[in-house]
């Protein structure tokens, strides 16, 4: 069995499973259940001067039958006096001294505000602090939150204020709700970041009622901008992480956040430079227990690929993520079907047909059965045949072999600009 | 079901019961869950498989998305008994045995989704299709079943005044008569009869045409007519002891227990159907549940021959009906009342030489004669022929089969059109609902393209 341990820019964690800031770990009863049910840490409900919640609060989006592919909030921060939730959590981190606490903290943008409250919660014991600069809604109305979050130098000022009376590890939260993550990044470790967190939620109105017409969620026929996160959001999330994974100016620790729901989704948040992860929404739609199952499924995975610890993992992929001008254009895969595997869907044929090259012919065999064929001279590789095909190995892409040396769009400009004397880097995306 | 109540007589209550739908339909969570399994083929190969090409993947798309309305009008629009159908179609040999799906998981339950679909339709009390703006021209159909009221109602989406001589009191054909109610309840066809009447189509019922209305008046009063006449009764197994009591016809004894309680008294006895189609089987599985104590199929061939489907056979079994193979009846045996009292068979084996339809031939084992002791014995080898109509029309037909071009339905005679089991021949299988829709719906065509001038019958183009 590999070791689950991590370290996380010097906080020590039984394994790499945070409960994100967030519902699920608003008391102390319900992180001691998490803990009890194998979550290795977990990021307390951002503390503050207490608010007032909304009814109704959540919402989700539903997909072919699935619920909660997305989920979207309106919820703030904690809405329980701070005294009640330092007392919980000094309860809580003398019953599990080995699990990891962090405190998350989110107040007006004033240095003594700042100071105030990371002594008070360093003073009852945790293992970091994470700044929330990332709730997307009533908060950012109050200048917390996202509100700075979206101002580099607020971040990095905020941060320093930090740094100089925190005596544990500062994790800087990041908000997606911006154009270059990165940018945001760079500035909380010029303030003194320790680590960063990403992604808090995205701006989203989950769906509009077409009966009624009210947006949904709606307090009491009103509704407001919310932050989607859950399933729907991971590809998003990802990206941030590995941008800012492969950032040489961000270069601290990151705790990776947004949709991750199995044990697959650990690995490749990991591989894409997490050190550690968090979750909400999952913990939201099946409870804690589900993480006896991600801890499952990650040990058997890391036994399988005979990794002695899941830090192995650790940024494995971020050097295979870089540019789109840097990627070889000569590179060519194309479409292969297995017909003894395939299912006469049809789904490859219409999809390339009307969406791509018009490359896949609905033909017929010597026998008289019904086939599908690529015509490989004018596939240009693009996948979508086998990402609409239902049938397990009945597509393959194939990498043609002898086709002319790589060579990327930056190459590729490098050597026009030899011959007429202009050239640009492309970050084409 | 309650096959072996203490009860002694067959009440009102236990009817109700027994003769309700016996499958359930889908909820609205498995609708929304088996929908949203459905690839959405392209080409699909359900939409082949079925004789009315109804567009599959696209009605279940819509109930997948909330919109059973949508759904409801793709079915009824190729199939105009598309209720019903979704109840009595073989489907695992049509739309649900084409499914990709089958070997790979498991195929679509497209029967229940579309028993879904339009069960809604059913109880909205939408009017699903408009007549047509009227073109004058008239078409007298002669039988108001699947293939009669598939005509009529594609002719009046096409402004033909049709008007459908229906000999019962009720139209609908087999499907309001002859299919058992714990599979096909009565109103279900009724309502299909209902949105034919809505276009604007009559239904003259208790009118039986060559009496109640003769050849010449109708071949005068009208620009086609659509022969969709059906079949009649079971015909005479020509062996002694027919004429006891307590003999059935089987289509009769379904069609008894169609329209209330069934003043005949199965209560307790022991019946035997003779025959081993899907009427057979209808026979039976209602015979138990009219409280028989003990119902056999006598069938003079084995289970590899029987035309039943697969899933009534099956049905049967459960229902606690049991089959004597290779059995032949040579007698009804009464006592001295005149009511049945033994059936006399003989064992029969397979000759091994294929007789004229392919099949092996039974022959009687020697000496293997036995009585079987019975209360009733239902009869359910096939249907009569029209042949007194069918002669009257001056049709060309095969054995009381009028013959048609396949393509237009069109008989020997240009002013008339057939579609439906009177033109199903024998060693085609099992005449479908589904297929005696399609045809009618052709026999539309036809009329249409010959009316309007039109090159192509459009109507019922899928949606």
């Amino acid at each position: 069995m590999a070791d689950l341990s991590i370290d996380f820019a010097g906080i020590k964690s039984p394994n790499p499973f945070w409960l994100a800031s967030a519902p699920p770990t608003n008391t102390g009863y319900q992180v001691q259940r998490a803990f009890e049910a194998g979550w290795g840490g977990a990021v307390w409900k951002t503390l503050g001067e207490p608010v007032i919640n909304t009814s109704a609060r959540f919402a989700a989006v539903h997909f072919g039958g699935q619920r909660v592919a997305g989920f979207n909030n309106i919820e703030l921060i904690t809405d329980r006096p701070l005294e009640v939730n330092l007392k919980e959590i000094y309860e809580t981190k003398r019953r599990f001294p080995d699990h990891t606490i962090i405190a998350s903290l989110m107040v007006e943008p004033k240095r003594e505000k700042w100071h105030e409250i990371v002594k008070r919660v360093e003073a009852i014991g945790v293992d970091g602090l994470e700044l929330n600069f990332g709730c997307p809604h009533g908060m950012a109305e109050r200048g917390m939150g996202a509100a700075s979050g979206q101002q580099p130098d607020l971040v990095q000022a905020q941060t320093a204020w930090v740094k100089e009376v925190a005596t544990t590890p500062v994790i800087v939260k990041l908000t997606p709700n911006i154009t270059d993550i990165t940018v945001v990044a760079r500035h909380a470790v010029k303030g003194g970041a320790d680590a960063i967190s990403l992604i808090n939620t995205i701006n989203s109105l989950a769906g509009v009622d077409i009966h009624s017409w009210n947006t949904i969620p709606n307090v009491g026929g009103q509704g407001a901008h919310g932050g989607y996160c859950g399933p729907a959001v991971k590809p998003i999330a990802l990206s941030m992480v590995a941008e800012c994974a492969r950032d040489r100016e961000v270069g601290v620790p990151i705790s990776g956040i947004g949709g991750i729901s199995t044990w697959q989704d650990v690995v490749e948040f990991m591989l894409m430079g997490s050190t550690g992860i968090q979750v909400c929404t999952a913990v939201m739609h099946h409870g804690f227990r589900i993480v006896e199952e991600m801890i499952d499924g990650l040990n058997h995975y890391l036994d399988e690929k005979g990794l002695a610890s899941v830090t192995e993992l650790i940024g494995k992929s971020v050097p295979r993520y870089s540019n789109w001008g840097d990627l070889d254009l000569n590179y060519q895969v194309v479409a292969r079907i297995n017909e003894e595997n395939c299912i006469n869907c049809n789904k490859c044929h219409i999809a390339c047909e009307d969406a791509s090259h018009q490359c896949i012919d609905m033909l017929t065999n010597a026998e008289g059965k019904a086939i599908l064929q690529v015509r490989e001279e004018d596939c240009v590789g693009c996948n979508l045949c086998s990402i609409v095909c239902p049938a397990d190995g009945a597509i393959d892409m194939i990498a043609l072999e002898g086709g002319a040396a790589p060579m990327s769009w930056n190459q590729r400009s490098r050597i026009i600009s030899g011959v007429n004397g202009s050239y640009s880097e492309a970050e084409v995306g | 079901m309650e096959q072996s109540s203490p009860l002694t007589t067959f009440t009102p209550e236990l009817f109700m019961r027994n003769f309700a739908e016996a499958e359930p339909g889908l909820t609205r969570k498995g609708a929304i869950e088996e929908s949203n399994r459905c690839l959405y083929c392209y080409d699909a190969p359900c939409i082949q498989a079925c004789p009315t090409s109804i567009n599959i993947p696209s009605f279940i798309k819509r109930i997948a998305t909330d919109n059973l309305r949508g759904a409801a009008q793709t079915i009824m629009d190729a199939n105009p008994v598309g209720a019903s159908c979704a109840r009595v179609c073989p489907t695992e040999e049509l739309c649900e045995g084409a499914c990709v799906l089958n070997g790979t998981s498991a195929p679509i339950e497209i029967g229940l989704l579309q028993r879904y679909a339009t069960d809604w339709a059913i109880r909205s009390g939408l009017q699903l299709f408009q007549a047509g703006e009227s073109n004058g021209k008239k078409v007298a159909v002669i039988g108001g079943g699947p293939a009669g009221l598939s005509a009529a109602r594609e002719l009046a989406r096409e402004g033909f005044q049709v008007v459908i001589y229906e000999a019962k009191p009720l139209a609908g054909g087999l499907d309001t008569h002859g299919i058992v109610s714990f599979r096909l309840p009565q109103d279900i066809s009724l309502w299909e009869v209902e949105q034919v009447e809505r276009l604007g189509v009559e239904i003259r019922t208790g009118m039986k045409v060559g009496l109640d209305i003769s050849i010449e008046e109708l071949k005068a009063g009208y620009d086609a007519i659509v022969l969709a006449a059906g079949m009649g009764y079971v015909p005479p197994l020509g062996i002694e002891g027919e004429k006891l009591s307590g003999v059935y016809d089987a289509i009769e004894l379904v069609e008894t227990t169609k329209t209330g309680i069934p003043t005949l008294e199965l209560m307790g006895q022991r019946v035997a159907v003779i025959g081993a189609g899907n009427t057979a089987i209808d026979a039976a599985t209602c015979s138990v549940r009219l409280g028989a104590a003990n119902v056999k199929m006598i069938y003079r061939r084995t289970r590899g021959e029987m035309t039943a489907y697969d899933f009534e056979y099956e049905f049967a079994k459960q229902e606690g009906v049991e089959f004597n193979w290779l059995t032949l009846p040579k007698r009804i045996v009464g006592d001295e009342l005149g009511n049945v009292a033994a059936l006399e068979c003989v064992r029969m084996e397979l000759s091994g030489e294929a007789g004229p339809d392919g099949r092996p031939s039974p022959v009687p084992v020697a000496g293997s004669e036995f009585l079987l002791p019975v209360d009733a014995v239902v009869v359910a080898i096939g249907q009569k022929r029209r042949m007194d109509l069918i002669e009257a029309l001056g049709l060309k037909h095969k054995r009381g089969v009028v013959e048609i071009d396949p393509a237009t339905g069109r008989t020997s005679d240009p002013q008339i059109y057939a579609a439906g089991d009177i033109v199903f021949g024998a060693g085609t299988g099992e005449a479908m609902v589904v297929s005696a829709a399609q045809q009618g719906k052709d026999a539309a065509y036809a009329i249409v393209k010959q009316w309007s001038g039109r090159q192509d019958g459009i109507v019922g183009s899928a949606v």
